[in-house]
């Protein structure tokens, strides 16, 4: 049905982008606007004595400064994650007698134009008395290791058990073989290529505040302002996020600058803005992964897993940022199944507090450092029992007949054909070919690698009931608003956010498709709170399946509204009116000319004057939509890479994914955002890494230090599908977002870890810079071991 | 100090600190605010434009260096309202998702692309080595860069 979905339609915004156009908030400029720069710390841990901020006021063009004390009346940052028994240490928004990161604010300096305020923040003085600092997310629970927050002893948040402890370590016990290993997920800076932004406007006589905010989700940042950070009221505030230069999750969150902006234009009565630089971002946008994992896995001598045991240290950071304690728990352990099954899982975690930048959702969150683990082990199982690791994994895949499939973690999967998965990716890849090639290659003395993974995502959070009942502040549904105007022309208004996804033609297609009305005549509208009813937001892959959904849902009431209209006028029963979704038409059946067109009828809908009795006027219709379930996409993918033997370089050679995410709404655009994901991946696997030092400086704060993923460093990546629709939304669809960076960076560290082994080399830590490799490799040579 | 150059065609001359950068210069003096701003120290190319017919960033260069200059951005690519052709084939290419790095990219891949309707995807991808984008993986925008190169010579 339908002439758009499944189709690659070109995306319909991107004239305004090609064009220079794109209405990021950096680009806001209103007349008599202020500007703001930020005094941060520059240690990672100290009492604040004194703030000295004469010299600052006192330069020509600053309007005003504030420090800690002045910001009394605004409520901290809260958690709006917060599962039983975790501690919430309190996140002033600007810092008043200590501060527990490097970038934690210290003071805000309010002048006529950035240049101006960047020079006075510089004129501010802070006296400090520096504190040991803990950076480590295990060593953050040692004895005598220094406390970040008085009142969460040990630095431990909290502690997240999930599964049958005992019967798990029984299986482990009793297991012919164990892979025991610890392995870290290195922290990341999600930097999305737009820094931040907040602009700011009060209205003093109506007591209204509009907010500008680089956010993924500006319904949930209007709720936290209005509830229980700036504390005006929900109806007198109107977020909105226009066009967002990319989130991958650290635009979820609720930053202290969303705080920070609209209370200074309410102080100075004028618009105001801030605009982050890199530097900044590195030091103030939450950060992501941040893992020290203990696992155990459990097989029997052919390979069938047995049981799988995990001890994970997150790291929180300084602070309990927005939705972190949710992504190394619910969204990690839970996971931990994969593709296959496991008779026994025990999983926990700690969630730990250390002098850093917090660390919460980031692509993928949790999921990809539940895949690293399980892939990891099943990469080492696969060496020690001899076995080729796609035949290992075979063996262990949950039967497509088994579907829905309870996993001994919570989760329940909707769907899947994993065995075929497996066939189309041996095939795209020819595995065989490679492995051939590889064998040759490793005669010649040559450092060639095959890395394969198969892994599993949550996508689509989540059904209300269960985030709540997890610890969730909010329910996580989606709105859809269908609106058509008078002559047919339709407006859609959507809580979901695009930063990116191409929800304007997606949306489009899918309504468009519902209603049977040419696309051009619809038009999304995304990222409003005054335009768009109460929404949650884009991320967790959720878009399509939720906010999709609930467009579905609003067609359907329409089209309802139609046929009995049609009926009506046609003098016919609605049991014999059909709706022609490929043309808008609604007919007698068998009797196409018998006919009202979308127009005719939604205009009659604004005459009202031969309306069937109890029909109201007017043709809108808003929907809501819980989903029954996560929806569980699925991904296999093959790399080859070849290692310099004396450089320690890394190449890939190729590279070849498999991916099911459902049924797909526009193939270009799910393409890209599985490409786009899988060289995020990369960049983990291979450079990226947020660094401290043990005194808590970041190392890597500025794009000079820290290796973002270049174009260069990449050949051509093959995709392909595995559909098998999801079953419990309309559309079918399941995420999209985050499987290439979940499956990018497990499959390159297998590829890498596969061409190193003949040198007798198990496991390195990720990044597999070229220098830990070249280290590895020279350490493993001059033992004596390997060729 | 005074500074003129001219600027996607136009004469333009304004007042400004010395130290003030080019791309402050176009977003915030001439409100042309597609040249983006994605790092602060000279690796995101998001700041992209023809300086006297050369790419460069334009965080890199003060105002006032570009004095007596002439410019464009990417809001004077397109011409009487047609797309450049390499607009055109990120536009058809899906060579960008949030958009953000598409004016510097294309500004760059302009200029790569300026005599070399052929470029393989090597040079393409170590032409673009100096432009960040954090979405798209670069795939679309190299299959862009290819397609445009070749109209932008009249190709097909
Ligand atoms: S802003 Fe100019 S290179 Fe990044
Ligand atoms: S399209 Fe988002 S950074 Fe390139």
């Amino acid at each position: 049905m339908g002439n758009y979905k499944g189709k690659s339609m070109k995306r319909v915004e991107d004239p305004r982008f090609i064009q220079g156009k794109g209405r990021y908030v950096a680009n806001l400029s209103i007349p008599g606007m202020v500007h703001v720069a930020i005094k941060r710390s520059p240690y990672a841990h100290a009492t604040i004595n004194s703030v000295d901020t004469a010299a600052a006021a006192a330069l020509p063009g600053v309007v005003a400064v504030y420090t800690g004390s002045d910001f009394s009346n605004v409520g901290g940052l809260p958690c709006g994650f917060t599962p039983p028994g975790i501690k919430t240490p309190a996140h002033p928004v600007v810092a008043v007698s200590k501060v527990r990161h490097v970038g934690d604010p210290v003071a805000v300096v309010v002048a006529e134009n950035a240049y101006i305020a960047h020079d006075a923040v510089d004129l501010i003085e802070v006296d400090y008395t520096p504190l040991p600092a803990i950076v480590d997310a295990k060593g953050a629970m040692d004895t005598g290791a220094p406390l970040v927050h008085d009142d969460v002893p040990d630095n431990c948040s909290f502690h997240w058990p999930l599964g049958d402890k005992d019967a798990t370590a029984q299986a482990i016990a009793s297991a012919d073989h164990v892979v025991e290993m610890e392995l870290i997920n290195q922290r990341l800076i999600p930097n999305a290529m737009e820094p931040r932004a907040c602009v700011a406007q009060w209205d003093s006589f109506m007591e209204n505040m509009t907010v500008w905010t680089t956010s993924q989700n500006p319904h949930t940042i209007r709720l936290l302002l209005g509830a229980f950070t700036l504390q005006i009221p929900e109806h007198k505030l109107r977020v909105i996020s226009p066009d967002v230069g990319g989130g991958f999750g650290s635009k979820i969150f609720h930053y202290a600058e969303e705080v920070i902006v609209p209370w200074v234009a309410r102080a100075v009565n004028r618009p105001a803005k801030w605009v982050s630089t890199r530097s900044e971002a590195s030091i103030t946008d939450a950060h992501g992964r941040d893992h020290v994992t203990h696992a155990k896995l459990g097989l029997k001598k052919d390979g069938t897993i047995t049981g799988l045991y995990v001890t994970t240290w997150a790291n929180m950071g300084a602070y309990l940022s927005t939705f972190a304690p949710l992504i190394p728990t619910a969204l990690y352990i839970t996971l931990l199944s994969g593709l296959y099954k496991i008779p026994v899982i025990f999983g926990e975690t700690y969630g730990t507090m250390t002098n850093t930048v917090p660390v919460d959702a980031y692509r993928g969150a949790g999921r990809p450092e539940a895949s690293y683990v399980l892939e990891r082990l099943l990469d080492i199982a696969a060496q020690d029992l001899k076995m080729d690791p796609v035949e290992l994994r075979r063996k262990n895949l949950i039967p497509p007949n088994e579907f829905p499939y309870q996993t001994p973690v919570a989760l329940q999967y909707d769907s899947g054909n994993y065995p075929a998965l497996f066939d189309k990716i041996e095939q795209l890849a020819d595995y065989k070919g490679m492995r051939k090639e590889q064998e040759k290659a490793r005669k010649d003395g040559r450092l060639v690698g095959v890395g394969f993974s198969s892994c599993i995502e949550a996508s689509g959070p989540a059904p209300s009931a269960v985030a709540v009942g997890l610890g969730a502040g909010i329910g996580l549904f989606e709105s859809g608003v269908i609106r058509v105007h008078p002559t047919g022309k339709v407006t859609v208004l959507t809580g979901s956010h695009a930063h990116g996804q191409g929800h304007e033609t997606t949306f489009a297609q899918i309504v468009a498709d519902e209603l049977g009305v040419p696309m051009e005549d619809v038009e999304i509208i995304h990222g409003d709170t005054e335009r768009t009813p109460y929404g949650v937001g884009t991320y967790g892959s959720r878009s399509a399946a939720i906010g999709g959904s609930a467009l579905v849902k609003s067609a359907e009431k329409i089209r309802h509204k139609l046929t009995l209209l049609a009926a009506h006028l046609l003098e016919a029963d609605p049991a014999d009116i059909v709706y022609d979704q490929n043309s808008g038409k609604v007919h007698v059946k068998g009797a196409p000319d018998r006919a009202k067109a979308f127009g005719e009828l939604s205009f009659a809908l604004t005459t009202a004057d031969k309306l069937p009795p109890g029909m109201e006027a007017g043709l809108e219709e808003t929907s809501f939509y819980d989903p029954a379930n996560f929806t569980f996409p699925n991904s296999a993918h093959v790399a080859q890479v070849e290692i310099d033997r004396d450089t320690g370089e890394v190449t890939i050679q190729k590279y070849a994914a498999v991916d099911d995410v459902g049924k797909v709404i526009n193939p270009l655009i799910v393409e890209g955002q599985i490409v786009g994901g899988i060289v995020q991946g990369v960049g983990q696997a291979l450079w990226e890494h947020g660094v401290y030092d043990e005194n808590g400086q970041l190392l890597t704060a500025t794009m000079l230090d820290y290796a973002m993923p270049r174009a260069d460093r990449f050949p051509t990546i093959q995709v392909d599908r595995n559909e098998t629709p999801s079953p419990h939304n309309p559309l079918g669809v399941k995420g999209a977002g985050e499987m290439g960076t979940i499956a990018g960076t497990t499959t390159i560290v297998s590829a890498v870890m596969d061409a190193l082994a003949p040198l007798g080399i198990r496991h390195l830590e990720m990044p597999l810079t070229a220098e830990k490799i070249h280290n590895a490799i020279k350490a493993a040579t001059s033992n004596g071991g390997g060729n | 100090m005074k500074v003129s150059m001219t600027v996607n065609g136009k004469a333009t001359e304004r007042d400004v600190e010395p130290r003030m950068l080019l791309v402050h210069f176009l977003r915030d003096e001439l409100g042309l605010t597609g040249a983006n701003i994605g790092c602060d120290t000279t690796q995101c190319g998001s700041c992209t434009i023809h300086l006297n017919g050369t790419a460069v960033k334009s965080c890199t260069v003060l105002a006032v260096q570009a004095d007596g200059t002439s410019i464009t951005t990417i809001e004077g690519l397109a011409q009487n309202g047609n797309l450049h052709p390499m607009q055109q084939a990120f536009w058809d290419k899906h060579g960008l998702q949030c958009g953000f790095c598409t004016p510097g990219m294309i500004m760059a891949a302009t200029k790569l692309a300026a005599g070399n309707p052929h470029l393989t995807d090597e040079e393409i991808r170590h032409g673009l080595e100096g432009n960040l984008c954090r979405c798209t993986g670069y795939e679309n925008i190299v299959r862009a860069v290819k397609a445009g190169a070749q109209a932008m010579a009249g190709g097909d």
